[in-house]
């Protein structure tokens, strides 16, 4: 892949940072607006991919590599399964309960609030967002045609 | 009014499916998936779900015309030789008569189109709306649900996504390890 035309790479260049943040900002309000983990995740990994068609394969490496992407899909899975087993040595907690609204429950309608719910949506956000980059990343460069052009 | 709304949406997604089917350029295909999808959207937002909204509309208009346009480099044209006169129509309403003889009972049993569900006081859903904030503080009750009180049903999601993606990297780069001794 080359990447476009000048226009287009400065319009990407641009609305990159807005794009995260809109992903980051439907990640952090799960848990008070419609949205969530997955969609922002999606969004996140949108952006990735808007700059890795705007400016060719070399760019988006230096941003976030291959190995990283994999690295932070590994973290969020397991940074799920952990807050899954919380509450695990704690007396009559079954899995997957939400330990910290028990026990620190937080004030409602604000974002430090219904206890493991942001964390958890945080951790499927890292996941969603670097597993469908990996996946673009898999699919574009390992492709019978893209080895061809090079 | 919200249900005519829903009906056009409905008659513009099946045109637009019947586009897909029978247009011959690869991108023109994708993007009319991406408005199928975008009707699909506004459909889940009049009748009042915003969540699956955004999803839908950040995963099958964004992702998929993205994905797809980024993934294949040149505009295939193809058209399918065998068309539909070849299959014989005799087994297609023969399953279609025993499906529709064996659903028939069935049927009878589903409440009416709109009706709320499971309204029993005893069922588990009418418990999460009535006490799901109070127990976990999340005013966003489709939060509430997918991560406290199905958190176990969320990790299987999970895992079938982490499944999905370990499967699709390890068959793209056998074949990227294939290839290579040929080429040097």
């Amino acid at each position: 892949m080359m990447g476009m035309t000048e226009i287009v790479k400065t319009v990407a260049e641009w609305i990159k940072g807005f794009i995260i943040f809109y992903g980051l900002y439907i990640i952090l309000q799960g848990h008070l607006s419609p949205g969530g983990g997955f969609a922002g995740g999606v969004i996140i990994a949108c952006a990735f991919i808007m700059i890795e068609l705007a400016f060719g394969g070399k760019r988006a490496e230096t941003e976030l590599d291959e190995h990283k992407s994999h690295n932070l899909d590994e973290i969020g899975a397991l940074f799920f399964l952990f807050l899954g087993i919380l509450g695990y040595f704690l007396p009559q907690i079954p899995f997957f309960a939400n330990v910290i609204q028990l026990y620190w429950p937080g004030s409602p309608f604000h974002i430090l609030s219904a206890g493991s719910i942001p964390l958890m949506n945080l951790a499927i956000g890292i996941k969603v967002g670097t597993g469908l980059y990996s996946v673009f990343t898999g699919l574009s460069h390992y492709d019978p045609l893209y080895q061809e052009e090079n | 009014m919200i249900e005519i709304a829903v009906l056009f949406l409905l008659l513009f997604m099946i045109v637009g499916m019947l586009f897909v089917l029978e247009i011959e350029n690869l991108l023109s295909a994708v993007v009319m998936m991406g408005a199928i999808g975008f009707g699909l959207s506004v459909i889940f937002l009049l009748l009042g779900a915003p969540d699956l909204a955004i999803v839908q509309i950040a995963v099958e208009v964004i992702s998929l015309v993205i994905l797809i346009r980024a993934t294949i480099h040149r505009d295939i044209k193809e058209k399918a030789d065998e068309s539909l006169s070849q299959v014989s129509a005799i087994p297609i309403l023969v399953c279609l008569l025993l499906f529709f003889l064996l659903i028939y009972p069935a049927m009878s049993f589903l409440p009416v189109f709109g009706s709320p569900v499971f309204m029993n006081y005893y069922s588990s859903s009418i418990y999460y709306l009535q006490e799901g904030f109070k127990i976990t503080g999340a005013p966003n009750i489709i939060s509430a649900i997918i991560l406290d009180f199905r958190g176990y049903d969320t990790l299987g999601e999970a895992i079938v996504l982490f499944t999905s993606i370990l499967g699709a990297l390890s068959i793209l780069r056998y074949r990227n390890k294939k290839k290579e001794p040929s080429e040097s």
